[in-house]
C-alpha cells in the first residue's frame, strides 16, 4: 500500500506582490509593480523514478525542466523552493505524509544555489500535496497581492485528508490571491482529475506533459504569465443590504457569495458622472450546467436604475456582465427630477449614492452549505458623464440636395421676376 | 437691355461650366460615404513589420494587449482560457480570425468543440454578426478555424443600451466541449485580429470616457465623509475643455454633402435668375 506512485512533485511557486494592502483612501496613483516572488515546491517521491517520458525518467526530466525555467527567471523574480516526500524511506505513513520541506526561502533568485538544490534530489517518499499547498501558501506570507503556485505531480495525493482540492479552496479563500497551476507528468485518469480540481479551485490552469519538450514548453508558458505584473483586487466584503454597505471608490475589488446570496455596495456619483460597474463570477468547484449573474444599480429607496445580466451554460471559467448609469445632466435644474440619493453633501456638486447589488445563480453539484463563497471580481469605474448628441447642424442625402437645388432655384426665379417688376416700373416713372 | 441680360447670360455659362465639376466632385464624395460603411471585409491580414506576440492573458484583468494586425502566436494547452484585449474606436469594424492547430504527438480522444467570445470594456458579451464563432473540430482534425465579426463600434450609445462603444474590448479564446481525458493536451494558437475603419460619425454623440477599465485595486472610502470621493479627477478636467468652436461639429461626410448643397442651391439659384430674363 504504502509504496504506491513515489510521485516526484515540483510545485514552482511565483510570488507576485505588487501592491501593498488596501490604501485607506481613493488614491489615483498608479500602483508600483514590485518584483515577482517565485517559489518551487518539489514532490519527490518514488513513481518518478518510472522512465516512460521519451526513455527519460520523470525525475530527470522533472529536474532539466526546473533548471531551465530558473535560467529563464527575470533577474528581479523572487524565488523559494519547497519539496514532498523527499526524505523519509521508512514505512510509517503518518510521518511520511508530514514529509515536505522549504528548501530554499522566498527572496531573491540565487541560480546557482536553486540549480544545486534540485539536483540533489531523489525519488523517495509519499505525496502529501495538500500539506505541501498549505505549507507553500504559508511561505508566500499573507501581505500583499497576487501568489501563484504551479504544481508538478505524476501521482495523486497519498495522504488525504486533508483532500488537496478542498485545501485548494480554502487558501484561495483566506484574503490574498492565490492562483495554483498544475503540471501532471504522464498523468493517469485520477491524477488529471485531481489536479483540474486544485487548479479550478483557484482559478488556475492545468496542463499534461508527454514529454520533455512539453513540460519545458509549458513551464515556459507558466513562467511568462507570472511575469505579467498585475495588482491583485482589493478585497472587500459587501453588504446584506444597501444601508450600510461598503462605499467604493473607483479600482477592483474582489469578494465572495454564495449560490443565491446577494452582496450589496455603494458608490458615490456626483452629478454629471457617469457610474460604470462590471461584475465576473468565477466558479471555483463543479456546478450544474446552467447558470447566470446579474448585477443591479438601485437608488437608495430600492427603485431599479439599470441593470446588466449574462447567463450562460457549460464550461466556462468567469460569467460576466456590466453596466453604466448616469446622474442627471449637468445643466439640468436640481429641483425636478431629482434621483433619490443618499444625502447631499457639498452645495457645488451634489453627490448621488447608487446601491449595486450582486447575485448570481450557479449550482454547486455538491449541495453543500456553500462554503467558501464563490469568487467574483466587481470592477468599479465614475468618469466624466457624456451627452446625448444634440440635432446636427449638417445635413447628408439626396433629399437634402433636392431640398436646397429646389430653395435656390424658387429664389432665383422670384429674384429674377422682382427684378424685372422693379426694372419695368422704375423704367415707366 | 442687352447690357442687362449680359450677367445672367454669364451665370447659365457658369452653371453650364459648374455642373460637371459639381458632379465629378460630389458623386465620387457621396457615394464613398454611402458606400465605405457597407464594403466588404476582407480576412484581417499582418500588418507588415508587426511584431509577433506569444503570449496571452489567464483573465479579464490579465489580459494581453494587442493590435489590429499584429499576429499572435503561441503554445497553450486544451482547457485554457486565454485572453487578449484590443482597442476598438467609433466606426470600427473589428474581425477576429483563430486558428488552433492540434501537434501530431497528442492522441485526442474525441470531437471538441472551440469558441471565441468578445467581451467589451464593461465585461457585457458582445455579438458577432458573422464568422464560426463555436466550431466544432472532429477527433482527428489537424486544426480548427474561428472566427468573429464585431458590431461596428457606435460613437455613442444610451448609458442602458449594450451597443459596443469606444474603448477596449476583450477576446476569450477557450474549448467549451471535450471530453473530459483532453484537456491539457497541447495545441498551437494563431490569432489575428483585423480592423476596418469606417470613418466616425461626430454628430452622432460622443463618448467623454472611453470603455477602459480601471486595473488598480480599489479603496474603500470612509463610509462618514463620502464628500471626499471625487470620484474621478477626469470628471473635473471635462467640465473644463471647452472651447470657442466647440459647436463646429467635427468634419464628416455631412460637410461634403451640405457644401455641395450650397454650391447647388447657388448655381440653381442663378439659373432661375436668368431663366425669367432669357425669354426677351
Amino acid at each position: 500500500m504504502i509504496q504506491r506512485s513515489l510521485s516526484v512533485l515540483i510545485g514552482l511557486t511565483t510570488v507576485l506582490c505588487p501592491l501593498a494592502a488596501v490604501p485607506a483612501l481613493a488614491d489615483e496613483t498608479e500602483p508600483v509593480a514590485e518584483p515577482s516572488r517565485v517559489e518551487l515546491v518539489l514532490d519527490v517521491s518514488g513513481s518518478m523514478r518510472a522512465a516512460d517520458i521519451g526513455g527519460r525518467s520523470r525525475i530527470s526530466v522533472a529536474q532539466q525542466a526546473f533548471n531551465e525555467v530558473v535560467d529563464a527567471l527575470p533577474d528581479d523574480t523572487q524565488l523559494g523552493i519547497r519539496v514532498l516526500g523527499a526524505t523519509y524511506k521508512g514505512k510509517d505513513k503518518a510521518i511520511a505524509c508530514r514529509d515536505t520541506q522549504q528548501l530554499v526561502p522566498v527572496g531573491p533568485v540565487d541560480r546557482a544555489a536553486a540549480k544545486d538544490a534540485i539536483a540533489t534530489l531523489r525519488p523517495t517518499g509519499h505525496t502529501p500535496i495538500g500539506l505541501a499547498l498549505r505549507g507553500a501558501a504559508q511561505d508566500l506570507g499573507t501581505e500583499g497581492g497576487n501568489r501563484r503556485i504551479v504544481l508538478i505531480t505524476d501521482g495523486e495525493d497519498t495522504c488525504a485528508p486533508p483532500d488537496p482540492c478542498d485545501v485548494a479552496r480554502e487558501l484561495a479563500a483566506q484574503g490574498t490571491r492565490l492562483v495554483v497551476d498544475t503540471l501532471g507528468l504522464a498523468p493517469d485518469e485520477k491524477v488529471r482529475r485531481q489536479l483540474l480540481c486544485i487548479a479550478a479551485a483557484t482559478g488556475g490552469t492545468y496542463a499534461a506533459a508527454q514529454s520533455p519538450e512539453q513540460l519545458t514548453n509549458r513551464i515556459r508558458q507558466l513562467v511568462r504569465r507570472a511575469e505579467a505584473n498585475t495588482p491583485a483586487p482589493a478585497p472587500v466584503a459587501g453588504g446584506r443590504e444597501c444601508a450600510g454597505a461598503p462605499l467604493l471608490g473607483p479600482g477592483v475589488y474582489t469578494d465572495r457569495e454564495k449560490p443565491a446570496e446577494h452582496r450589496w455596495y455603494r458608490v458615490p456619483v456626483a452629478d454629471g458622472q457617469e457610474l460604470r460597474a462590471a461584475v465576473s463570477v468565477a466558479p471555483d468547484r463543479p456546478i450544474h450546467r446552467d447558470y447566470g449573474v446579474l448585477l443591479r444599480a438601485t437608488a437608495a429607496d430600492g427603485r431599479e436604475l439599470v441593470r446588466g445580466t449574462d447567463a450562460g451554460s457549460g464550461r466556462t471559467d468567469v460569467l460576466s456582465t456590466g453596466l453604466r448609469w448616469s446622474a442627471g445632466e449637468p445643466e439640468s435644474s436640481d429641483g425636478d427630477a431629482e434621483p433619490s440619493r443618499g444625502a447631499a453633501r457639498g452645495d457645488e456638486s451634489r453627490l448621488t449614492e447608487v446601491c449595486l447589488v450582486v447575485s448570481n445563480s450557479f449550482a454547486p453539484v455538491d449541495r453543500q452549505d456553500g462554503q467558501p463563497g464563490i469568487p467574483f471580481e466587481l470592477v468599479v469605474d465614475v468618469v466624466a458623464g457624456s451627452e446625448p448628441p444634440a440635432a446636427p447642424g449638417l445635413g447628408r442625402g439626396w433629399l437634402l440636395l433636392l431640398v436646397l437645388g429646389g430653395a435656390g432655384l424658387l429664389t432665383g426665379v422670384l429674384a429674377g421676376w422682382l427684378t424685372r417688376w422693379w426694372i419695368a416700373t422704375w423704367r415707366t416713372n | 437691355m442687352r447690357t442687362r441680360i449680359r450677367p445672367a447670360a454669364a451665370a447659365v455659362a457658369a452653371f453650364r461650366l459648374a455642373w460637371p465639376v459639381c458632379r465629378a466632385l460630389a458623386v465620387p464624395a457621396i457615394l464613398l460615404g454611402v458606400l465605405y460603411p457597407a464594403a466588404a471585409l476582407a480576412a484581417p491580414t499582418p500588418s507588415p513589420g508587426a511584431a509577433a506576440l506569444d503570449r496571452a492573458g489567464t483573465s479579464f484583468l490579465t489580459a494581453v494587449p494587442v493590435t489590429a494586425g499584429q499576429p499572435v502566436r503561441l503554445d497553450a494547452s486544451t482547457g485554457d482560457y486565454l485572453y487578449w484585449s484590443f482597442p476598438g474606436a467609433a466606426g470600427d469594424v473589428t474581425e477576429i480570425a483563430a486558428t488552433l492547430r492540434f501537434p501530431a504527438g497528442a492522441k485526442r480522444s474525441g470531437a471538441s468543440t472551440w469558441s471565441i467570445e468578445v467581451f467589451d470594456g464593461l465585461r457585457r458579451r458582445q455579438a458577432c454578426t458573422a464568422g464560426a464563432q463555436t466550431p466544432t473540430a472532429a477527433r482527428d482534425a489537424t486544426e480548427v478555424r474561428l472566427g468573429c465579426v464585431l458590431r461596428r463600434v457606435r460613437s455613442w450609445a444610451e448609458p442602458w443600451s449594450g451597443d459596443p462603444l469606444p474603448g477596449t474590448y476583450y477576446a476569450k479564446l477557450s474549448v467549451v466541449e471535450l471530453p473530459e481525458a483532453d484537456l491539457g493536451l497541447p495545441v498551437e494558437v494563431d490569432l489575428l485580429i483585423g480592423t476596418t475603419d469606417g470613418g466616425s460619425n461626430a454628430d452622432d454623440g460622443e463618448l467623454r470616457a472611453p470603455l477602459a477599465p480601471p486595473a488598480r485595486p480599489g479603496a474603500v472610502l470612509a463610509a462618514t465623509d463620502g464628500s471626499g470621493a471625487s470620484p474621478s479627477p477626469a470628471a473635473a478636467d471635462a467640465d473644463a475643455d471647452g472651447g470657442i468652436f466647440d459647436w463646429v461639429p467635427a468634419f464628416s461626410t455631412r460637410w461634403i454633402w451640405t457644401t455641395v448643397g450650397g454650391v447647388l442651391a447657388a448655381v440653381a439659384g442663378v439659373f432661375g435668375f436668368s431663366l425669367t430674363w432669357r425669354r426677351r
